[in-house]
């Protein structure tokens, strides 16, 4: 499909002998908002990070079958600028301790050897602050250290760094699970506004979550995709038994 | 059994309870219509308020299991169901009562041969029975038995129908039977929503089960299964 952005074709990860996601196909489509969601070891992290290609960090680890980002299998691509155009956003927000505000959402440039002016630095700050509904919160205060914000401004800042690099792609993998509830409501109203530039996949284990931000949803079990559908129909009549049992908490 | 699951026998067992109150309702309300016995009419008035205190328990219910557990797929459509028929259920009781107080205000009697040619009690018991048997497609979610209700309210349609044709003759023969002819002609009306209040309730069980909307479907196609 032409408006497809990511594509996954029999893929498959492993960690050693374990087979941990078993010939999972989806297409991801520009501007969606994904929500990736399954009890714990589905092996939906796992095909998150098979996505940027982070998984084969992990010692032991391997994967088969193809991920197409436009069309070109990422595994043909150079690794590093697979994850500069697929960015993450982790559980826990994870600022650079020791780099401000602006330093931090410039880090991407600036850990790849990539060479700034600083008026192209104000701007991409600018920018990608602006995007991340956190400008408005630090403007006076971009030469602070990233780890005065609070937890919910951290991850808007993780999300600010990522959007700087200018990604195809954003993935988060439960960005909201160390947030309180007002953090959180903010992180999902930031995903909204996103939306309208990026495409998003997000794992949660929070199922209201992924039903409030998301415009289709995919379900994992033992590292298949059992379904994946249209939110709303995934909420109120999924098509699937054991997507049911999963989200009704009627899971064995 | 998850929390979720439990509130939601509870509030099954629940519905179940009022639907049977209705059903006594409806029963009394007939049998005082037929024996033209007020005290039993008057019984009938005072218990619509517990049909009433039903309602309004079943929707706070409703409510807090929506605020606290969040339902989703076959629960949520199972919440939206209940709030469905507690109102459908809440209505009937409403007829019931209605019946009743038409036994409370008549000044006479209703004649048996108006209710013979009327095919009024053949209407009330079918009317009975269609409630009752959704009450059992809901208790077994048997979506087969749900959809046998919308063919089976089409003899309460044409006894409906029929029925100016009936009463006009029988004013015609005898015209001090105008009052007590006027009062078969409302109940008979009252009677007809009965069969679309079970419909209603017959169309929430379908969709709550398969999660198939059948409502605004012509009525022939509503009882076929791939509606």
């Amino acid at each position: 499909m032409e408006n497809t952005i990511v594509k996954a074709e029999n893929y498959n990860s492993y960690f050693g002998d374990n087979h941990v996601v078993k010939d999972v196909n989806i297409s991801i489509h520009k501007n969606e908002v994904i929500a990736v969601m399954g009890p714990s070891g589905c092996g939906k992290t796992t095909f998150l990070r098979g996505i940027n290609r982070m998984h084969e960090l992990i010692p032991g680890a391997t994967s088969k079958g193809k991920i197409l980002l436009d069309g070109e299998n990422v595994y043909d691509m150079n690794a590093i600028y697979v994850r500069a155009k697929i960015g993450m956003v982790f559980q826990r927000p994870n600022p650079f301790p020791n780099l401000s505000i602006y330093e931090n959402v410039v880090a991407g440039y600036l850990l790849n050897g990539i060479k700034l002016s600083k008026a192209d630095k104000d701007a991409i700050v600018e920018k990608s602050l602006t995007s991340a509904a956190l400008w408005k919160e630090v403007k006076d205060s971009l030469h602070k250290k990233g780890t005065f914000l609070s937890g919910g401004q951290q991850q808007r800042l993780c999300i600010a760094r990522a959007i700087a690099m200018q990604p195809e792609l954003i993935l988060f993998d439960e960005p909201t699970s160390a947030l309180d509830p007002i953090s959180t409501s903010s992180v999902e109203a930031l995903f909204h506004e996103l939306k309208a530039n990026y495409t998003l996949i997000i794992v949660t284990h929070n199922m209201q979550q992924a039903a409030r931000v998301s415009d289709r949803t995919a379900f994992f079990y033992m590292g298949e995709l059992v379904e994946f559908d249209d939110t709303k129909q995934m909420f109120t009549a999924p098509r699937d038994q054991r997507t049911q049992n999963y989200i009704t908490g009627r899971f064995s | 059994m998850t929390p979720l699951e439990n509130e939601i026998t509870a509030l099954k067992k629940e519905l179940i309870s009022m639907w049977i109150l209705v059903q006594s309702q409806l029963n009394k309300a007939k049998e005082a219509m037929i024996q033209f016995d007020k005290d039993l009419a008057r019984e009938v008035l005072i218990k619509e308020k517990r049909v009433n205190s039903f309602e309004l328990k079943i929707d706070r219910d409703c409510e807090n299991i929506f605020a606290l557990h969040c339902p989703v797929a076959i629960d949520l459509r199972f919440l939206l169901a209940a709030l469905k028929i507690n109102t459908n259920l809440e209505r009937t009781g409403d007829i019931a009562a209605s019946i009743a107080l038409y036994v409370v205000e008549s000044p006479v009697n209703f004649d048996a041969d108006i209710l013979e040619k009327t095919s009024l009690i053949r209407m009330y018991d079918e009317a009975v029975n269609i409630l009752m048997d959704t009450r059992t497609a809901f208790e077994k979610e048997d979506t087969v038995l749900a959809r046998s209700i919308f063919k089976r309210d089409d003899v309460l349609d044409a006894i409906n129908d029929s029925a100016p044709i009936s009463i006009a003759e029988a004013i015609k023969a005898d015209i001090k039977t105008l009052p007590e002819a006027l009062y078969v002609l409302s109940i008979i009306r009252k009677l007809e929503r009965v069969g679309d209040q079970s419909k209603n309730i017959a169309e929430e069980i379908i969709f709550y089960v398969e999660a198939k909307i059948l409502k605004h479907f012509e009525s022939g196609k509503k009882g076929k299964s791939e509606a």
